[in-house]
């Protein structure tokens, strides 16, 4: 199935506004929860209790889902012929990094009060905060690169090899959800779990090619 | 023991219990009123079961050892963000799932080193002292905190009906395992039944109490009805919900959470913001209710009243 440039413009213009509706209704929660401003009639349990807790973490895991959305996209493409598809990569890449930066920016702020020192303390004696700062430093390359200026600027062959920096940052945005959780783990399990089917089809994809070529 | 009593908070600082019951009535008239405006049905609230209000919790007399000068936390919030694994490892889970726990007939055996062991109904252990009210601060370990206006007794005016002999040095608190109204005992995150501990003096501090109900009503299963342990400086696991067996012994017990992880929980578990999780900082919590996070206090505020149980302890590797 191929799709016209029109329809592709229509197809991108429902992602972005799919891609903001997390954001959304986080926002539309907080209004309701904590500034009880409810024009939806929104239960008043969105963000329950802990809301500044429920906010962070929900923007994380967001962060990880957009990911491993953007990890989707090749073998889609493949099994489907759908080629279309890699013009969308780019917008989930991005969407990925939006998340990201807002998760972090308000652990900064809230979970934080921007006491650089705490942070730093944080940072040097926490494994999951420093696997977490590590992830989010890896994504700042990969979305500043995102665009075709910088791809012409770069050049194809390398702008390639530098976003492969996305299968490691993404075992570390994993591993980061796994280290914080105090015993239940089934939900990062599930993360690694599709991160790991991700990754063998391209490990077999780059096995396959280089049986070929031999 | 001389217990320090904390500043006096005044009577006309405590919102009305009845008037803060139905703070949310007023605040859902104004929703419906907009939902109605913008054409949506507002959906009614989860049901919950009648709470039991009638005396004596309701009656229950305000002691002097309640802290002072806080804000309560919301009941909304104390009865939906729980901790209670045994129903499940989400803070909603216990007070979604916890209407099926069977809380009548319950009794509490209290054996081990004792001369008298004895097996005592829940009605007869509400009756065996005068209620109070207690408010206290409870922080979580994971680095939250509330305050909480229970309704219950001295743990000591229960453990001395059994006469402990001299050679008990700590005591155990096992929780109920009811795996047919429990979902959560059927995966074994943590080795049920849930046991916790506290070394002698510190079950017989008169701060330590059991907890048969809060904000004037019986507990809710969610909180650990029909009975559960309070201590308030150590962190919230500490204090074992829906208590079924209360056991003397003279070996430090392995508690549940430090089988799961001996280093990251260990015995004492008193809030302590100078030693840290090994995972995360124990330096500030947040107060639910609000956005930026507090300093922690020592022993969770109460050291002028605990820290001589721990004097020439390092805290750092008694954790």
């Amino acid at each position: 199935m191929q799709a016209s440039q029109q329809q592709l413009a229509l197809i991108k213009a429902a992602l972005f506004l799919l891609c903001l509706l997390p954001l959304g209704w986080l926002i539309a929660g907080f209004c309701a929860d904590v500034l009880a401003i409810n024009p939806f009639g929104l239960q008043d349990e969105v963000l329950g209790t802990n809301p500044v807790e429920f906010i962070i973490r929900d923007l994380g895991v967001w962060a990880l889902r957009f990911l491993l959305l953007t990890l989707c996209i090749t073998p889609l493409r493949k099994m489907t012929g759908m080629h279309w598809l890699l013009r969308l990569r780019r917008m989930l890449g991005l969407f990925a990094f939006f998340y990201a930066l807002l998760h972090f920016n308000i652990y900064l702020g809230l979970d934080q009060s921007y006491d650089w020192g705490e942070i730093a303390k944080d940072i040097l004696k926490r494994p999951f905060i420093t696997i977490g700062m590590l992830t989010f430093a890896l994504m700042i390359p990969l979305a500043v690169t995102s665009n075709n200026a910088m791809i012409k600027a770069i050049g194809g062959k390398a702008w390639q090899r530098l976003h492969q920096l996305i299968y490691p940052l993404s075992i570390c945005a994993v591993l980061h959800y796994w280290w914080l959780i105090k015993l239940d783990t089934t939900q990062p399990a599930i993360y690694a779990g599709l991160l790991a089917i991700l990754l063998m089809v391209r490990v077999r994809d780059y096995w396959r090619k280089l049986r070929q070529r031999y | 023991m001389l217990i320090k009593h904390p500043d006096d908070i005044l009577p006309s600082e405590i919102t009305p219990q009845g008037l803060y019951l139905r703070r949310r009535d007023f605040i859902k008239t104004g929703v419906g009123l907009m939902g109605m405006a913008a054409g949506a049905t507002l959906l009614p609230g989860p049901a919950h079961a009648a709470p039991k209000t009638a005396p004596p919790f309701s009656t229950a007399q305000k002691s002097p050892l309640s802290t002072t000068g806080e804000e309560l936390t919301p009941h909304h919030d104390i009865t939906n963000y729980n901790n209670f694994y045994e129903f499940g490892t989400s803070k909603a889970d216990p007070s979604r799932r916890g209407d099926t726990l069977q809380t009548r007939p319950w009794t509490v055996s209290i054996e081990g080193l004792v001369r008298q062991p004895k097996t005592l109904g829940i009605d007869d252990i509400i009756k065996l002292a005068p209620l109070e009210e207690r408010i206290y601060r409870m922080r979580c370990v994971e680095g939250w905190s509330m305050v909480i206006p229970w309704v219950g007794f001295p743990l000591s005016s229960l453990l001395k009906q059994v006469e402990p002999l001299g050679s008990a040095k700590y005591v155990e608190f096992y929780t109920a395992v009811q795996p047919e109204n429990m979902p959560g005992v059927r995966r074994r995150v943590l080795d049920w039944p849930y046991l916790e501990g506290l070394r002698l003096d510190e079950a017989m501090h008169p701060l330590t109490i059991m907890a048969v109900g809060l904000y004037g009503e019986a507990l809710r299963n969610q909180n650990g009805a029909p009975m559960r342990l309070v201590v308030p400086w150590k962190y919230g696991f500490k204090s074992g919900k829906s208590i079924v067996k209360i056991r003397f012994t003279d070996k430090e017990p392995r508690t549940s959470w430090m089988k799961a992880g001996p280093n990251e929980y260990g015995f004492y578990s008193n809030v302590n913001p100078e030693v840290d999780h090994p995972r995360w900082s124990q330096a500030r919590e947040r107060r639910i209710g609000e956005i930026l996070k507090r300093p922690t206090l020592m022993f969770n505020g109460y050291a002028d009243q605990v820290a001589s149980l721990y004097t020439g302890m390092n805290l750092k590797i008694n954790f």
